[in-house]
């Protein structure tokens, strides 16, 4: 049996948050690279990722924030990272994210961080 | 149980669906064989992007393929076997770009290796004309 992933998507003004939940893998990631996508053909390109639910992630899932962020910070926009547990965390710090990605501890943390820094520089 | 080796053997049809029940193989594997949870969670993402490659680069995802994981442990250590049919690849020639540079390209892929290697004690990949390819993930047992 795959184990359960999902998206829920909410508003704070022109930042979409994107809450994951689950396990993010080669076999969920394309509805999370969906869900970046639709807010990119929607011309949204604020976007923070909630990741106080996502149990898992694995290079598959790491390879969807990397895939956008060039696009996503050319339009002007940013993605931040927020809430992520520790064994989720180290993942992400083990293969450097933390030196291209903002990350915060609270979704409010995130959105405040548009203000300091709308769009970050690789 | 003193040093016996013991081995535990997982086949599945070449789908990431199966990616899960792969897991938690290896997660009760390492359990069994005295990993703390912390290594445990290191050796299971380990495998996942092994098993991972297997199924998307070397199989296709094509479900008539089998992934066959095989686990055996003593008490110094775990090693796993993930045995795929596919063309192989050689280890020593993924390119270690930096994550700024495929970031920049627009890069979905290309972290795999680099978190196996990260996250286990030795990985290494066997290519022998026709056999089936076998990678190879070591984790020490600390007591």
């Amino acid at each position: 049996m795959p184990q359960p992933f999902s998206v829920q998507r909410t508003d704070e003004g022109d930042i979409s948050v994107l809450a994951l939940e689950g396990f993010l893998d080669a076999h969920t990631a394309p509805i999370f690279e969906q869900a970046i996508q639709s807010e990119l053909d929607n011309g949204r390109a604020r976007l923070v990722v909630d990741g106080q639910k996502l149990s898992y992630i694995s290079s598959a899932g790491l390879g969807v924030f990397m895939g956008f962020i060039e696009q996503i910070r050319q339009e002007g926009g940013d993605l931040k990272i927020c809430g992520l547990n520790q064994r989720v965390r180290q993942i992400f710090e083990i293969l450097g994210f933390q030196a291209i990605y903002d990350m915060l501890d609270t979704v409010p943390d995130a959105v405040r961080r548009f203000s300091e820094v709308p769009t970050r520089e690789a | 149980m003193g040093s016996i080796e013991q081995t535990f053997l997982l086949q599945v049809p070449s789908s990431t669906e199966n990616l899960a029940m792969i897991r938690d193989f290896v997660a009760s594997v390492g359990e069994q064989a005295g990993l703390g949870e912390e290594d445990v969670s290191k050796l299971e993402l380990a495998v996942d992007e092994a098993c991972a490659n297997a199924i998307e680069h070397a199989h296709g995802n094509d479900l008539t393929k089998a992934v066959t994981v095989r686990a055996t442990f003593d008490q110094q250590s775990l090693r796993i076997e993930v045995v795929d049919a596919g063309g192989g690849f050689d280890l020593g020639a993924v390119p270690d770009e930096s994550l700024a540079r495929l970031t920049a390209a627009g890069r979905m892929g290309g972290l795999g290796v680099r978190v196996m290697r990260a996250l286990v004690d030795e990985v290494s990949y066997e290519i022998v004309p026709g056999e089936p390819n076998r990678l190879r993930l070591l984790k020490h047992i600390r007591r």
